[in-house]
């Protein structure tokens, strides 16, 4: 490994850590008083957020396909995670919480990848506007589906799922699957599909297997939709199909345009501010989804790569700016 | 003409879209080091012939063989790794990546690391992506490329995609190289440097190469022998001096209408 | 067989207002090959002036069928103003921005529409109040009849549009080649805001046909519309003024017989499911042409 790599490596675990006991510091000790649960609940709604639209950035900003469907494939991890983890408490399997946990989200993940992997191999033979038709009819069929199915609660709210989306687990889920993403993206797999993105005649021509790599990545993408259905599904412990519908789908898809097509970190930023917005404004809530709908236009406009482009991001480079600042205005100094 | 296996065997190759024969009786053989040359009238279905040749379309009609094994039914990834890449007509880059992840890409299918080694950047992935650095900044040295490494490949002027495209195809580790009309739209001097590139690749690669080209002089200057397509059909084959005097070539290009 | 012969007239009669909403999606798409996610919203738009002129209209002691004609002049002057300040800039920045463009105009349409006129379904008074004939126990409001021959007579006005006047040859060249149809000295960006301005005004011909039928009106009844309606295009082969015919009689035929005959929980899964495998088998749909891409 390169020393530098080494080094940003270590930096980016050293600012997780940071920044997780500094949330823990506000969470744990109760600093927020009578507020805090409101906060905590906040927090993880974001974190999951994050989780989605980052798997949805990797579809749109780094295939460069779009999925109008993600709330789809989040339901499903969500209620595959939900019939899994009630089952068990039903058999009374006794685990520690943070098995129960893994086991959801794994559950979660593995159903809606499957799925994915299951509509990738015949749709991503499509490409742009088919194949985002296609996702948003595959969303319906699965709102469907879980309205008649008597397993998902027969169109009537599933409730009684067991309440484990803790907020430390939650914390770590997030950093892993960003980790996990970035770590695909940075590698000849993310090379490969970005230059489909570019050009996928050209792709083939330089030896790419175009449709592996789309359904790889559609799959991932999938995976990671499920692991966020399985945070909701464990913390809000009841739902309905029809949260998961084609509005929901178009806030993913405008979080991940506003804050910038392959950029990791336009999402997460994008993530936190708009799942947080309405709880912070709740008068707000019903001009939320215009005040969306004008941004984007506007960002289409004037910037249709979004707030931060393909920038990301990186703390060494942000540490290695501070320090030849300090230097040079040391240097003034003298 | 040797009795080696030849690079590539056309049998009969043709295509037809919706009745239309756009490409009909192709037949030609390619020698291991030959550089020939495919010209023609425009809309003579010289592009279709690479098409054909690189599994975008598949033939309706014949077969063709690299080095002896049937081509046919392959997809364009499975014609490249089973050793022909192409440069395009229109330049078709990677726009948005750089000059140096446009040749990396080629080496993808060289490449075995796996989708854990990538996430959890196991040594595997360490060592090979160091390797596909190394490889494909000799590449573009080769080319004069290396000043351009990292910058976008949309910035790089003209003919330096050109190359660039011809670099991203030897990254390829191809037995044939089909080049599109590599000197459209260069002035003089890059022409030069074309020229130059290509003899510098033959050289050194010892590969065989199938040239579409509307520059008379350069086709007539590096080809060994040259087919002509008129109307999708073999018009007439030849060394560069045969072809110049063949009378049904230059009706063929002058217009006997 | 009573059964059956009522699905047929209700089939046919939800087959033709997605038809009719199809060709507006179709248009669209034909000539600058974008899904305009907005049209279903354009239906929206029509049901709420029918709701808020009808009674005016009445209270006025004019006819009601003029609401009809204001509901047509709203939706051509939103859709034209969608056009123009919403998809003009973004046009040729590729089909990324379009696509999201649209779909951002759909969900301001609907929000907008939330915040105008709350969430609460609005009960819309009828136009024409006609008998409902009853043959044999088989019941045919006569309003069907009136649906489906506006259906017709729409299409068939628009066919001969596109084929025979100098806008309509114009507006079948400009997909053809937009290059050449600037040499030609068609003015494209014109040709785009006719069709706007056609397509939008079908939406409200088809809101005033959807409101006979479901004589209610809600902010997102445009969205589901409309998909199943652009379902319908895809299945007659987008931008075929025919295919649309064709797929939305298809979709809504199929949709009655589905909730009748097989299982009524599922009927739109079956309608998505259809456009799926028609996407999957043949892209072009039934009636379309196929194109592929240039290398």
């Amino acid at each position: 490994m390169p020393k530098k790599m080494k080094r940003n490596y270590l930096l980016n675990l050293i600012g997780v850590l940071v920044l997780f006991a500094i949330l823990c510091g506000i969470f744990d000790t109760g600093l927020l008083g009578k507020k805090n649960g409101y906060f905590l609940g906040v927090s993880i709604i974001c974190m999951m957020t994050i989780i989605i639209v980052c798997s949805l950035n990797l579809l749109t900003g780094f295939m460069g396909e779009f999925s109008i469907g993600h709330a789809g494939f989040m339901s499903i991890g969500a209620y595959a995670s939900a019939i899994v983890t009630m089952k068990m408490l039903e058999l009374g399997i006794a685990l520690p919480t943070a098995l129960y946990f893994i086991i959801a989200i794994l559950a979660g993940g593995i159903a809606s990848a499957i799925m994915g992997f299951l509509v990738g191999i015949p749709a991503l033979r499509l490409r742009g506007d088919y194949l985002a038709i296609v996702t948003v009819a595959f969303a319906e069929i699965v709102r469907v589906a879980f309205t008649n199915f008597q397993i998902t609660g027969g169109g009537k709210t599933l409730s009684g799922i067991p309440k484990i989306s803790d907020f430390h687990y939650v914390f770590f889920t997030m950093v892993i699957s960003v980790t996990l993403i970035y770590m695909f993206v940075r590698s000849r797999f993310g090379r490969a599909v970005i230059s489909i993105r570019e050009d996928y005649i050209a792709a083939a021509a330089s030896g790419i297997n175009v449709t592996y790599y789309k359904v790889m990545t559609f799959t991932l993408s999938a995976f990671f939709a499920g692991v966020a259905g399985a945070i909701y599904a464990h913390y809000m412990t009841a739902m309905i199909p029809t949260y998961f519908n084609f509005m929901k789908s178009s806030e993913f898809l405008t979080m991940v345009i506003l804050g910038g097509t392959g950029s990791l970190t336009g999402s997460i930023i994008g993530a936190t501010v708009l799942a947080a917005l309405p709880e912070a404004l709740r008068n707000f809530q019903i001009y939320r989804m215009l005040m969306y709908s004008v941004v984007l236009v506007l960002v289409m406009i004037f910037k249709p790569s979004g707030i931060f482009g393909t920038w990301e991001f990186s703390l060494g480079r942000l540490i290695d700016r501070l320090l030849k600042k300090d230097k040079k205005g040391g240097a003034a100094n003298e | 003409m040797s009795n080696e296996t030849p690079v590539l065997e056309a049998k009969g190759l043709g295509i037809q879209f919706g009745g239309l024969k756009a490409v009909n009786d192709f037949n030609i053989r390619i020698d291991n080091g030959e550089l020939i040359g495919l010209i023609g009238p425009n809309g003579a279905g010289k592009t279709t012939v690479f098409n054909l040749l690189t599994g975008v379309y598949q033939p309706t009609e014949g077969t063709y063989f690299l080095n002896g094994e049937k081509m046919n039914g392959k997809k364009s990834h499975q014609v490249v790794a089973a050793g022909i890449a192409r440069t395009f007509q229109n330049i078709r880059l990677f726009k948005k990546m750089t000059v140096l992840e446009n040749v990396k890409i080629a080496f993808n299918k060289s490449m075995k690391y796996n989708l854990v080694s990538a996430f959890f950047r196991t040594p595997s992935y360490w060592k090979e992506e160091a390797e596909i650095d190394k490889k494909a900044r000799e590449l573009l040295s080769l080319f004069k490329l290396e000043q351009f490494a990292d910058q976008q490949a949309a910035n790089l002027p003209y003919g330096q995609q050109r190359k660039l495209e011809i670099a991203r195809a030897l990254a390829t580790d191809m037995k044939l190289l089909l080049l599109d009309e590599p000197a459209a739209g260069m002035n003089p001097t890059e022409t030069a440097e074309l020229l130059e590139s290509i003899n510098l690749i033959r050289e050194k690669f010892k590969i065989s190469i199938l040239l579409i080209e509307h520059d008379m002089s350069l086709v007539m200057n590096i080809c060994e022998r040259i087919v002509v397509l008129n109307y999708g059909e073999i018009l007439a084959t030849g060394t560069p001096e045969e072809i110049s005097q063949n009378p049904k070539v230059i009706s063929a290009y002058l217009g006997d209408d | 067989m009573s059964l059956f012969i009522q699905s047929l007239i209700n089939g046919l009669n939800q087959g033709a207002i997605y038809a009719l909403v199809a060709l507006g999606y179709s248009m669209v798409y034909g000539i600058i090959r974008m899904i305009n996610f907005a049209h279903g919203d354009f239906i929206m738009v029509g049901a709420y002036t029918l709701f808020y002129t009808i009674p005016l209209m009445v209270s006025m002691g004019m006819p009601a069928w003029l609401s009809v004609i204001i509901a047509i002049l709203v939706c051509v002057i939103i859709g034209v103003a969608v056009e123009v300040i919403a998809y003009k800039p973004v046009r040729g920045a590729g089909s990324m921005s379009a696509l999201i463009t649209a779909l951002a105009m759909s969900l301001f349409l609907e929000n907008l529409a939330l915040v105008l006129f709350g969430a609460n379904p609005k009960a819309v008074p009828e136009i024409f109040s006609m008998p409902i004939l009853n043959i044999a126990g088989i019941i045919l409001p006569s309003k069907y009849i009136v649906t489906l021959i506006i259906g017709i007579v729409m299409m068939s006005g628009l066919a001969f549009f596109v084929k025979y006047t100098t806008l309509g040859q114009a507006m079948r060249a400009v997909p053809e080649d937009k290059q050449a149809s600037t040499l030609v000295g068609i003015n494209v960006n014109k040709i785009i805001t006719v069709t706007f301005a056609i397509g939008s005004g079908l939406a409200a011909v088809a809101s005033l046909m959807y409101c006979s039928t479901y004589p209610r009106c809600t902010t997102d009844m445009g969205s589901m519309l409309g998909l199943k309606a652009f379902i319908a295009a895809v299945l007659g082969g987008i931008g075929s003024i025919p295919g649309a015919m064709v797929g939305g009689i298809i979709v809504g035929l199929l949709e009655i017989f589905v909730k009748v005959y097989i299982a009524p929980g599922w009927y739109e899964a079956i309608t998505y499911g259809i456009l799926i495998v028609v996407l999957l088998v043949k892209p072009a749909g039934l009636l379309g042409k196929n194109v592929g891409e240039k290398v």
